[in-house]
């Protein structure tokens, strides 16, 4: 694991990498009707898992994921393609927005909302595919 | 107010233009990184006013995407400065 060798930096990441990613769930979330959406919301994930990654290097930063930055591209397509899927049950046309409420919270739950997460993940795991790339072609970091 | 607010774009719009000049010419390295920086932050600083002119309260969000992305642009050109890139030219 490499450290870098400013204090500063890695006790900023480590305060600033999870309100970066309540950020980007916030974007997320949303995005249908105002500014935001899956994609700015997973440029902005990307975002504090990089700092992370500047900060503790990519083994670290692969620890954390837990998953590989790969999958997260294929779950994310998954995602997307399956969003597509539930208009057929109401023999509505194909990628036709489907609404459905959750009764006791309130919260309306959709397809587009699937759709959002699942571009959210293809964002998030190709950006990090690429930083993670560039970080391990340095010199031997990772 | 609207006074103010020329005078504030115009002089932010001098100050991205001398950086682009120091961008253009700059003789090292760190001399066009240290443009780039001066130039995303002039950016966030034309999206701040630019929402106080027109009342929208979503450009701040654009400007806080904007400056986050700054400083992790500017972690890693000095990272890249300081260990060299993959082919150290």
């Amino acid at each position: 694991m490499v450290r870098s060798g400013t204090l500063i930096l890695s006790v900023a990441a480590r305060l600033l990498m999870p309100l970066q990613l309540l950020f980007s769930v916030f974007l997320l979330l949303r995005g249908h009707d105002e500014p935001g959406g899956g994609f700015i919301a997973g440029l902005v994930a990307a975002g504090a898992f990089a700092l992370y990654m500047f900060a503790y290097g990519t083994q670290a930063t692969r620890a954390m994921l837990r998953v590989a930055p790969q999958d997260l591209i294929g779950m994310g397509l998954f995602l997307g393609v399956a969003s597509t899927l539930p208009a057929w049950w109401h023999g509505q046309p194909f990628m036709t927005a489907q609404w459905w409420t959750i009764p006791l919270i309130g919260f309306t739950f959709s397809t587009p909302l699937i759709f959002d997460i699942g571009v959210y993940l293809v964002v998030l795991g190709s950006v990090l595919t690429a930083v993670v790339g560039l970080m391990d072609g340095g010199r031997d970091d990772g | 107010m609207d006074i103010v607010i020329g005078i504030t774009l115009a002089l932010m719009t001098l100050a991205m233009c001398l950086a682009f000049v120091r961008l253009v010419k700059g003789p090292t390295l760190p001399d066009r990184v240290v443009a780039l920086e001066l130039f995303s932050t002039l950016i966030v600083g034309v999206i701040g006013v630019i929402a106080i002119m027109t009342d929208v309260a979503s450009f701040l969000d654009v400007t806080i995407v904007m400056a986050l992305m700054a400083f992790l642009a500017s972690i890693g050109f000095a990272r890249f400065l300081e260990r060299g890139g993959p082919q150290d030219d």
